[in-house]
Formats: C-alpha cells, sequence, structure tokens
C-alpha cells in the first residue's frame, strides 16, 4: 500500500498527487515511468513520473481525468493509499547515459503536449541543473489544460505556451512553434517530443523538414509493464520493440506512428462504455 | 491382489457445463476414491515413480499413509520434498514424469499419483495442517528474485533451514506464473495459490511485491547496501515471442501472455473488475503446449469459437495429455498440420483472418521430432477476429543487464550450473530464467537445488 502524502487540483480535470513509495524514489530516472494500480479490482495504469524526491522518499505523478480508472486515481485524497504503485519501468531517457560534465552547452527542446508536460519536467530539470540550454514548448487545447507553467519557467531558459484556442499563450500549434524557432536559426543538438501520439507524429514530420535528430515518448497500452505481456509493440524501424522495456523513448524518424495509434484504439469500444459494464469485448 | 483394481477415474465438471464458467474442471477424490486408488500402489522396493520425480518425493511412502487413513501423515511425507502439493498434484505433467514410470502403468493403467497428491494437500488445507517446523535463525540473509515456482520452492528450503528470507515479486500478487499464467479453471487462486504461498509465508519468508529488479533494486545493491549474504534468480521466462509473420501488430493480435494475465492475474472474466479483454467471435490459438490450451480454453469461456492451429501432429503437442483430452472435450477445435503464413486485416486494421498453409512431417530434426515442411502452393484462409500467439518466451534481458559479472547463453537465458551457481559469486538462478519456458516442477526442483547449494556455500563461509 502506498500513501498519498499530497493531492492538488492543477486544473478542473488534472490532479497532481504526491505518493510515498521510498524505493522508486531511490531509483526513479528522468524518462522513466511507473504503474498504479489504485484499488483491489482496479487495473494497472503506466503514468508518466512528474518528479522524484529521494529524501523524502515520494514520487509525484499527475493524472488527466478521461474515464472511470483515472477519475478512481485522481479521487485518492492525501491520507488514502494506492494498492500498488510499481517502477521505475522502461529505460531512462538518453542523456542520462552521457557524463554530466558533457551536457554542459548542449541545446535541448522539449515539446510537450497536455498532460506529456508532466514527464518533460525531470528532464528538462536534469538537463538544465547539468547546465544544457533548455527551451520548452507547451501546448494544449486550451488554457484549462496548461498545467505547471511556473516549475516549467524555472527549469529552462524559454518557455513558449500555445493553445488550440488562444485561450492561454498563442493561439497556434507546437509545430508552428517549433518550425518558427527553427526558421530564426536556433539550433537545437536534440529534440524531444511527449504528448498525445498525433502531436509527436507531427512534430516528427516538421522536425524531418530540418533534420532535427528527435526522440519521443511512447504512450503504448500496457499491463504488466516489465516486458511480460507484449501489449505495448510498436513498431521501430521496421522491428518489433516493446515499448516498456526497450523504450518508451525510441528515434522519432523509426517509429510508424499510424500503427501505433491504432493500437491504442484496441480497448475503445469497451472503455466508451461508461464503467465497463461489459468488458469482454465481442467487436 | 490390488493391481487388479481399474484405476479410480476421477469425477470431473461436464465439459458442457464447465466450457462457460471457470470453476475448477476437477473435483479431485473424495475420501473412499483416494483410499481406494492408494491400495492399488504395489509399494515398489525400487520405487520408479521416485526418479521420475523432479523433487523425489517419497511417492509410495506417502501413498501408504492414506491406504493406512493417515492423511496428515502422508501431507508430513510430501513436505519433506514439496513446498507445493496442491499446485504439483494439478499441474504436473505426471504421465511424462512419476506416472510415467509407474510398474503398474507397464500393461495397464498407471497409479493416479497427481491425483493422490493433490487430495492429501486439499485434506490439509481444509484440517488447517501446515508443517512450518524450522531450525532456528543462523543470521544470514537471502533475496529471492521472483515469487513463482522457483522462487517459492529456494524460499521454502532457506526458511526452512533458518535463513532469513526475502522474496521480491515483480507483479502485484505474488506466484508467478500460477497466478498470472495458469487459468483459474485449472488452479483456483484463492483457494489453492494463496493458500500454498500462506505456507511459505508462515515459515517467516517476507514477500515485497511492486519491485523490479533490476530497476527498482539491483542484484548488486541487494548483494551490496541491502546486505543479503546471495540471491537467488527466478524470474521466469520473460518476452513473448512472435511468429514474425505479416499482420502480427494488427488489432486482435495477443500474445498468450498477455490474453491469460488480462484474464488470470486482473481477472477481466470477473465484471467486478476493471480491465478489458477483449475475446472477439473466432479465435485462432497458434501453438501446442499448455500456455496454448490454456489460452484456447479461457477464450472458449469467454464465449469465443476457438480453433488451435498447430504446425506438427497431435503426437507432437507438447501440452499435457489430459489438457488436451479437456479441450477437445469442452469443443476446441485441433488444426493440426497447420501453419499461420499471415494475420489478414479488414480495412481497419483489425484482423479478419489467419492464412495458413499445410504441412507434412519430412526428416527428423534437431530435437529427435519430425520436421514440419510447407506443402507447396497449399495456402487457405481461416476466419477468425482474434489471434493468440502462444510460441513462447525469450528471456527477460533486464536482470542480466543491470547485474556485473552474471554470464548468459546466446538466447539471453542466464548460465547456471546443476546446482543453481551462476558465474557472479553468490549469485545462483533456477527456473525458466534458466532454461527457458518449461514447467512448475522443473522449476522446483531448480530452486531447492540452488537452496541446498546456497546453504552448503554459506556455510563455508
Amino acid at each position: 500500500m502506498y500513501r498519498i502524502v499530497s493531492r492538488r487540483m492543477l486544473t478542473p480535470v488534472i490532479c497532481m498527487q504526491e505518493v510515498e513509495a521510498p524505493r522508486l524514489a531511490a531509483s526513479a530516472q528522468p524518462g522513466q515511468f511507473l504503474i498504479v494500480r489504485a484499488e483491489e479490482k482496479g487495473e494497472r495504469i503506466p503514468l508518466t513520473i512528474c518528479d522524484y524526491d529521494r529524501d523524502n522518499g515520494t514520487v509525484t505523478i499527475v493524472t488527466q481525468i478521461v474515464g472511470a480508472s483515472s477519475r478512481i486515481i485522481a479521487s485518492k485524497m492525501p491520507g488514502d493509499f494506492f494498492m500498488d504503485v510499481v517502477g521505475p519501468l522502461g529505460q531512462p531517457s538518453e542523456f542520462v547515459n552521457v557524463p554530466v560534465g558533457e551536457l554542459a552547452g548542449r541545446r535541448y527542446v522539449f515539446i510537450a503536449g497536455g498532460l506529456g508536460t508532466a514527464p518533460v519536467y525531470p528532464q528538462a530539470r536534469y538537463l538544465h541543473q547539468a547546465g544544457a540550454s533548455v527551451d520548452i514548448i507547451l501546448g494544449a487545447r486550451n488554457a484549462e489544460l496548461v498545467i505547471m507553467e511556473d516549475q516549467m519557467r524555472a527549469v529552462c531558459d524559454n518557455l513558449f505556451i500555445c493553445t488550440d484556442d488562444g485561450s492561454k499563450g498563442e493561439k497556434g500549434l507546437v509545430t508552428g512553434i517549433l518550425k518558427n524557432l527553427l526558421d530564426l536559426g536556433e539550433h537545437y543538438d536534440q529534440a524531444v517530443a511527449i504528448g498525445p501520439m498525433i502531436m509527436m507524429k507531427f512534430v516528427t514530420l516538421t522536425a524531418r523538414e530540418y533534420g532535427l535528430p528527435l526522440f519521443v515518448s511512447l504512450n503504448t497500452l500496457m499491463v504488466d509493464g516489465t516486458g511480460m505481456c507484449g501489449a505495448c509493440r510498436v513498431t521501430v524501424g521496421g522491428k518489433t520493440r516493446f515499448a516498456c522495456v526497450e523504450g518508451p523513448e525510441f528515434d522519432a524518424y523509426q517509429v510508424d506512428f499510424d500503427e501505433a495509434m491504432r493500437r491504442q484504439t484496441m480497448y475503445k469500444p469497451q472503455e466508451a462504455e461508461a464503467d465497463h459494464k461489459c468488458k469482454i469485448g465481442l467487436h | 491382489m490390488a493391481n487388479k483394481i481399474p484405476r479410480v477415474p476421477v469425477r470431473e465438471q461436464d465439459p458442457k457445463v464447465r466450457a462457460h464458467n471457470f470453476s475448477e474442471v476437477c473435483y479431485g477424490y473424495d475420501d473412499a476414491e483416494a483410499a481406494l486408488e492408494a491400495s492399488r500402489c504395489l509399494n515398489c522396493k525400487n520405487p520408479r515413480c521416485v526418479q521420475g520425480c523432479p523433487v523425489n518425493v517419497k511417492i509410495p511412502a506417502f501413498i501408504s499413509h492414506i491406504v493406512s487413513g493417515d492423511i496428515g501423515g502422508a501431507a508430513r511425507v510430501i513436505s519433506e520434498d514439496s513446498s507445493l502439493p496442491a499446485i504439483c498434484g494439478r499441474v504436473c505433467p505426471q504421465e511424462t514424469q512419476c506416472e510415467g514410470q509407474c510398474i503398474l502403468g507397464v500393461k495397464g493403467e498407471p497409479v493416479a499419483i497427481g491425483k493422490l497428491e493433490r487430495y492429501v494437500a486439499d485434506w490439509s488445507r481444509k484440517n488447517d495442517v501446515r508443517f512450518s517446523d524450522k531450525a532456528p535463525s543462523n543470521g544470514r540473509k537471502v533475496a529471492v528474485v521472483g515469487s513463482g515456482p522457483s522462487g517459492l520452492a529456494c524460499a521454502t528450503d532457506l526458511a526452512r533451514l533458518g535463513y532469513d528470507v526475502t522474496v521480491f515479486e515483480v507483479l502485484h500478487k505474488a506466484g508467478g506464473v500460477l497466478q498470472y499464467g495458469i487459468p483459474e479453471f485449472r488452479l483456483p487462486k484463492d483457494e489453492v495459490v494463496a493458500s500454498e504461498i500462506e505456507n511459505v509465508k508462515a515459515l517467516g519468508v517476507r514477500i515485497e511485491t511492486d519491485v523490479v529488479v533490476g530497476r527498482t533494486v539491483t542484484v548488486d545493491a541487494l548483494l551490496g547496501d541491502e546486505k543479503f549474504d546471495a540471491v537467488f534468480i527466478g524470474s521466469g521466462a520473460g518476452l513473448p515471442k512472435f511468429m514474425g509473420i505479416p499482420g502480427e501488430n494488427l488489432n486482435g493480435v495477443f500474445s498468450a501472455n498477455e490474453f491469460l494475465t488480462r484474464n488470470n492475474l486482473m481477472k477481466a472474466y470477473d465484471s467486478e473488475y476493471d480491465t478489458p479483454i477483449y475475446v472477439g467471435r473466432r479465435v485462432a490459438v497458434v501453438g501446442g503446449g499448455n500456455v496454448a490450451m490454456d489460452a484456447a480454453r479461457t477464450a472458449l469461456r469467454l464465449g469465443a469459437e476457438v480453433s488451435v492451429v498447430y504446425r506438427r501432429t497431435e503426437k507432437e503437442l507438447p501440452a499435457r495429455a489430459e489438457e488436451v483430452h479437456h479441450a477437445r472435450e469442452e469443443g476446441i477445435e485441433f488444426r493440426m498440420l497447420t501453419n499461420p503464413v499471415e494475420v489478414l486485416s479488414d480495412e481497419k486494421g483489425w484482423v479478419r483472418g489467419l492464412r495458413c498453409i499445410r504441412m507434412e512431417l519430412g526428416e527428423p530434426d534437431a530435437s529427435g521430432r519430425r520436421k514440419p515442411v510447407p506443402v507447396h502452393g497449399s495456402e487457405f484462409d481461416l476466419e477468425a477476429d482474434v489471434v493468440i500467439m502462444s510460441l513462447g518466451t525469450s528471456p527477460n534481458p533486464l536482470i542480466a543487464h543491470t547485474t556485473s559479472g552474471l554470464d548468459v547463453d546466446r538466447h539471453g537465458c542466464i548460465v547456471a550450473d546443476e546446482s543453481g551457481m551462476t558465474s557472479k559469486p553468490f549469485v545462483y538462478a533456477g527456473g525458466d530464467a534458466v532454461t527457458g519456458a518449461a514447467t512448475v516442477i522443473l522449476a522446483m526442483g531448480a530452486g531447492r537445488k540452488a537452496a541446498a547449494a546456497i546453504h552448503e556455500k554459506l556455510s563455508d563461509k
């Protein structure tokens, strides 16, 4: 059982919780994720690690309420418990393996979409502390889905915000801002995009025009998250890879996004049935 | 003569009824049936059955206790060699082990050793009989990675010898394949698995769930900062294999691991649980092992019509004879000498069928079995909206990659000798992580051998 230490609604639909998980907090690295099973009869839900506090033995997760399971997770108050929190899972970001001294002076740009902001935070902080230059493009549908603005500002050199409807920051898409920066002659050594699959696909198309090296973090379906089930398989460079153990970050130019998006819809008909009245799909 | 009595049949749920539920197929013997079946044992001086058992349970000895009505005594005899008898009695391939060696089997039917073992173990559970005597604490700590059959067996033996044992399990429930892999209708979870695990805990073994060894903590850290004197790795089989044919990533293609984990560990068959499972109307299961049978019979119970597609003949099916027999009784269709060449897609990227080719048996291959070869031009399409691949697994590289000095072979299996000793001092391994996918009882045997080796090593220290 894992106790919730604090809880804050970042927006009416996005919840941030700090959870006691000492072993996980001690071992988490930027780029990795965890799995929460909130209640005995609940699903195992993969979530990104937004923050970890090694001294206090806590990890921070951010959940957007989109269905039954995320609603249950977000409903847990300080003092309540999750049945299970397991991780860290997946490979750390590539730069974690680079000697810290070599990161100083490198230029990174992060493209975060909606809830994808949460996993960008520990990556940007790590690089910022290592002396790298970090720009962040943060996009969301509307102002209500823009999160962690102040925290992000504190770990980067430049923060650009855009929303689809213009209710916060620039009106437009993250690809537009990225294109502008690159057209203005900004040079980045590495870009990282984390957000909805469709956003990552379009960021990839934009970045390709400029030859910008790009990693994407794939939020595929998973059950165990340890390589055992293969629900997370994605085609990368023509080969089947398991996002949970070989990812979640991959070279964007090798990823078959259309297949990945289709595979994400595997249980959509069942999820649409409000609280899973019938889960045994007969299509 | 005792051996004139025919083998006592075991009562089972009606196939037509059980095809629609997840309750256990086999009811097991009652007292009278067990006593009668036990009376068939010749109590051989040179019991071949004991040699046939990977953990050498003293079979004639426990059976003679049943004959004399001392079921508790029978349970004590079994407990000296097996920590999971209620499980082994249900899932061991007895026909190739103990019962395969039984002298009665030469001319007639062997003693139903598995069913008798199960009877004794179920009696112990119902009567709360537990054997938790152990040596006083010797102050040494051993970490066990994985709470499947090999880990539980290793932990049990070490705890009995006085070790302080902690088992690390990656999933949220202990049991490994007993929990996620083998279905409820073959191995009831709450009644049987949970209770066997309670027996292990009663010896003082701690089980820490939600720990990914290789990520949450490394083997090196267990031996270092966490001050364990030795580590046993029983992390299991790992990543599901796929065929590498076109269409395997279509929506509706699953590994048997995924399908079974959703149903068994996550209890998707129970509408009270949130995890979804997709069954479709017509399921094709590819493979012929126990896991394939489990997946096929699970899909059937969830309402689908099911075919098993296997490239060799019935004779080569690696599954236990009883599972194949049960599957047939329940209405699973077997398509032998058939091999998939492509998963067919509808216009939206979902499975609509499986293109197969007919096979014939050619010359014997390295395994001694005749190698199936495709019959040119014999392709045909099988209608299916779900395909479940049950082709075995390859080792999970996580522990090997994060443990310094631990050798693996070219397949990625951890290299260990007969006693479980690896290339890294104080690190032992056994079960599927060493052998590749095998059986519960072989894994248990490996766990017990490693426990003995760890004891010898640490006693010298």
